[in-house]
């Protein structure tokens, strides 16, 4: 039994607010550093693509956003998961927490996807195209799902709600992946793969090996920081949050 | 640098204004997913002491 204690200790906010506290700091200034580093290394220092010329240097605030994205609503699928079978609060928070920054890092895809699509492809957006659309519904699930947690008086049948819709949802991600394969799309294949040789130079991909890492730490520390105020609001009445609060007062 | 000065880096051959605004507006993005929870945090904190201290009183 002893080996369930992190499950448990999982679902207590004190403990859970305690790590987020001593890790936040670190996850956060780890994510910034990369994504920084890879910005200007791609800003200024890597050659332009033979064909798309300068414009390519979007790819990375592109791929990063996208591809962290997609993992989010996987793991906001899991939390929601969890909190039909288990109802565990920490699961309910963990949705609440993700849906938000998953929300934001589509919009980033989406935007920087369709300025980079104007001087490549000629045109900000097609609506005939899989991909596009099918991260267009990505963006309005992870909008439906932080609707759907304030769309009820009661939280319980709120979270339960969002719970489903985020189970639900997830059908749209094997789509997102495989529409640029099933359906023509203006949207190029992955050029980095893991079974076969990639398709990207090796001067283009080094940045965007430490920019995906990093969308990766921002993402940890972006949901760590929307917990934060997820633990902070539910356990308001709570003897641990007050000493906490005092003692960070002035 | 790939460029040769920075007005080339600033135009990136007519890009620029494309790659620079993908640039700004994840910027700002970015930096709001990390201040917008950082103020409610605070604010949350703020009223927690003062339900405690009035409380007290």
């Amino acid at each position: 039994m002893a080996n369930w204690q992190w499950f448990h200790r999982l679902g207590s906010p004190k403990w859970l607010s305690g790590t987020i506290e001593r890790w936040l700091p670190w996850v956060l200034i780890s994510g910034v550093l990369l994504l920084s580093v890879s910005a200007v290394w791609g800003l200024a220092f890597t050659s332009p693509d033979y064909k798309q010329g300068n414009s390519f240097r979007i790819i990375y605030i592109h791929v990063p956003t996208a591809v962290v994205a997609l993992a989010a609503y996987y793991i906001m699928a899991i939390a929601g998961a969890v909190s039909i079978i288990w109802r565990m609060k920490v699961a309910d928070m963990a949705l609440r927490s993700i849906a938000p920054v998953g929300a934001a890092l589509t919009f980033l895809a989406l935007v920087t996807g369709a300025i980079w699509g104007k001087p490549t492809w000629g045109a900000y957006w097609v609506w005939q195209d899989a991909r596009l659309t099918s991260m267009l519904v990505l963006f309005f699930l992870y909008i439906g799902i932080m609707a759907l947690h304030d769309a009820y008086q009661n939280s319980a049948s709120g979270n339960r709600a969002a719970a489903i819709m985020a189970l639900v949802g997830t059908v749209n991600i094997p789509i997102i992946y495989k529409s640029v394969d099933w359906w023509s799309s203006l949207h190029q294949p992955a050029s980095i793969k893991f079974t076969e040789e990639s398709t990207i130079a090796a001067e283009m991909m080094q940045p965007l090996m430490l920019a995906i890492p990093g969308a990766y730490l921002f993402f940890i520390a972006a949901v760590m920081l929307q917990m934060r105020v997820q633990i902070a609001r539910s356990e308001k009445r709570s003897q641990w949050l007050n000493d906490l609060a005092n003692k960070t007062s002035k | 640098m790939y460029f040769e000065s920075l007005a080339d880096l600033w135009s990136m051959a007519g890009h620029g204004v494309y790659v620079w605004s993908c640039y700004g507006i994840s910027f700002a993005v970015l930096s709001a997913m990390v201040m917008l929870p950082l103020r409610q945090y605070r604010k949350q904190l703020d009223q927690v002491r003062r339900q405690y201290q009035a409380s007290q009183d």
